[in-house]
């Protein structure tokens, strides 16, 4: 399967990159790790007059903690580079859960973290993840850089709110006020499949006390799905064999799952409801025995 | 090398070519390729090398594994020109004119394949492993080589091919290190 035809450019800088897409008409797109772009412009569902490859622009391929603990994943960051980050493995409980989830070894050697919160697909995983931190994308274009919550960024199935001449450069975690806990539980029948069901949840708690609490699901709904009553649910309050049953009722709730060949309706929102129980009462436990110590 | 683009009569504009230098197993090379070419065809039909399988075309299967670099790539998801300043390796880079390379030994040894489909892209896939990991456990290999399909073995011997290679190439470096002192 080839793609239709395209002008192709590699810039070596951002506002090269930028300009040539804000002189591109109305259909160009920017290409990083090409492990979604790729696929739906062989299967002609993307069939762009110009595509920018960004894998030349220098210094887009970190991931960072400012000093206020404020993290940056730059538009160049493969999922590799956060499968092995220790500094994930040690401030982001959820985003490590979740990283070596992203589909198959070989795709996360290529594949972005940024491009897949463009991509916006209801599957991808990293935007419940970053949806559930609180975080947001920072879009910079021939007017100017402004940060986007994440939570406004997507607003469909495979559609963001960029302008065409703007780039995704990093996507921001902000700081946690409390210890950060929580985790990513995804349900697929094999390595590499979309999820059949997947839940992230990032609490923060100071003094026993939940201060901070985000859900989010992934590939039941029509978008990525923000559970924000049961994270309101949790906010506030100790962690309670109480407050995870209602929180997991209430994340199930907001699940809109659909019957297909992954699993039918019920089945899916049963599965929201365990893996929200399943992180939770993980997270209590900690809990307990760091109160315990 | 040359590639034959259709002239439909009336519709086609300049075909942008674009002229890549890049590295295949250790050989440089120059081609002009057009954007929408994609690497796994460049290696097929412009280098001719036919070790790199099309299995499923979509990103699933991992029969078109090649390295990057170094790093296992799917090469049906990457366009040629992104191959521009790289280097590349395929399954013909693994054997000499003389010697199989471990993991290919490791396969026929291991009855590691059936129809051999899949082979290439799981003995890239596991170069990458052993060339990071020389001591692997059964759980590494299994990680490491889950984004490859196989319909036939069902992988235990596949696994078992890897785990085969992984210790001849530890006996060669240990004997190349005690010939050496």
């Amino acid at each position: 399967m080839y793609p239709s035809r395209f002008r192709y450019e590699a810039p070596r800088s951002l506002n090269e990159a930028i300009s040539l897409l804000h002189d591109g008409g109305d259909y160009a797109k920017v290409l990083a790790g090409g492990q979604s772009l790729v696929p739906l412009m062989k299967l002609r569902f993307a069939s762009p007059q110009l595509v920018v490859d960004i894998n030349n622009v220098p210094g887009l391929d970190y991931h960072r903690a400012d000093p206020d603990g404020t993290l940056r994943i730059g538009a160049l960051c493969r999922h590799v580079h956060l499968e092995r980050s220790d500094l994930l493995k040690t401030t982001q409980p959820t985003m490590a859960a979740a990283a070596p989830l992203i589909a198959d070894p070989i795709v996360r050697n290529r594949g972005t973290l940024v491009g897949s919160l463009c991509h916006a697909d209801p599957q991808g995983d990293w935007a419940s993840v970053v949806l559930a931190l609180g975080g947001s994308v920072v879009a910079r274009g021939p007017r100017g850089t402004r940060a986007i919550p994440l939570a406004d960024f997507v607003t469909g199935p495979f559609e963001n709110v960029l302008d065409p001449d703007e780039i995704a450069v990093e996507a921001v975690i902000p700081a946690a006020q409390g210890t950060r806990s929580g985790g990513y539980l995804k349900l697929e029948r094999r390595v590499g499949d979309f999820a059949t069901v997947g839940v992230a949840v990032a609490l923060e708690t100071s003094g026993g006390t939940v201060t901070r609490a985000g859900i989010a699901l992934t590939g039941v709904g029509g978008s990525t799905i923000g559970a924000t009553e049961a994270a309101q649910a949790l906010t506030g309050r100790p962690l309670s064999a109480e407050s995870i049953e209602q929180a997991a009722e209430l994340t199930a709730q907001a699940a809109r799952p659909r019957t297909d060949h992954r699993g039918s309706a019920e089945y899916k929102r049963h599965m929201v409801r365990t893996f929200v129980l399943r992180l939770l009462s993980r997270g209590n436990t900690a809990e307990t025995a760091e109160r315990a110590a | 090398m040359t590639i034959v683009y259709d002239d439909h009569e009336g519709q086609t504009t300049d075909v942008p070519v674009r002229r890549i230098k890049f590295t295949v197993n250790g050989e440089k090379k120059i081609a002009e390729v057009e954007p929408r070419l994609l690497l796994s065809h460049l290696i097929r039909r412009g280098l001719g090398l036919t070790g790199t399988h099309m299995g499923c075309d979509t990103t699933n299967c991992g029969a078109c594994t090649v390295l990057v670099d170094g790093r296992p790539a799917k090469s049906c998801t990457m366009l040629a020109v992104q191959a521009d300043g790289h280097e590349i390796s395929t399954v013909e880079g693994l054997a000499t004119a003389s010697e199989l390379h471990p993991l290919q030994e490791g396969f026929k040894e291991e009855h590691g394949l059936q129809c051999g489909f899949c082979t290439p892209g799981m003995m890239m896939a596991a170069k990458a492993l052993l060339d990071e990991n020389p001591d692997p456990t059964e759980e590494d290999v299994r990680w490491a080589l889950s984004g490859n399909l196989c319909r036939c073995t069902g992988y235990q011997n596949i696994v078992k091919s890897v785990l085969w290679a992984a210790a001849k190439l530890r006996a060669e470096s240990t004997s190349s290190a005690e010939s050496g002192s």
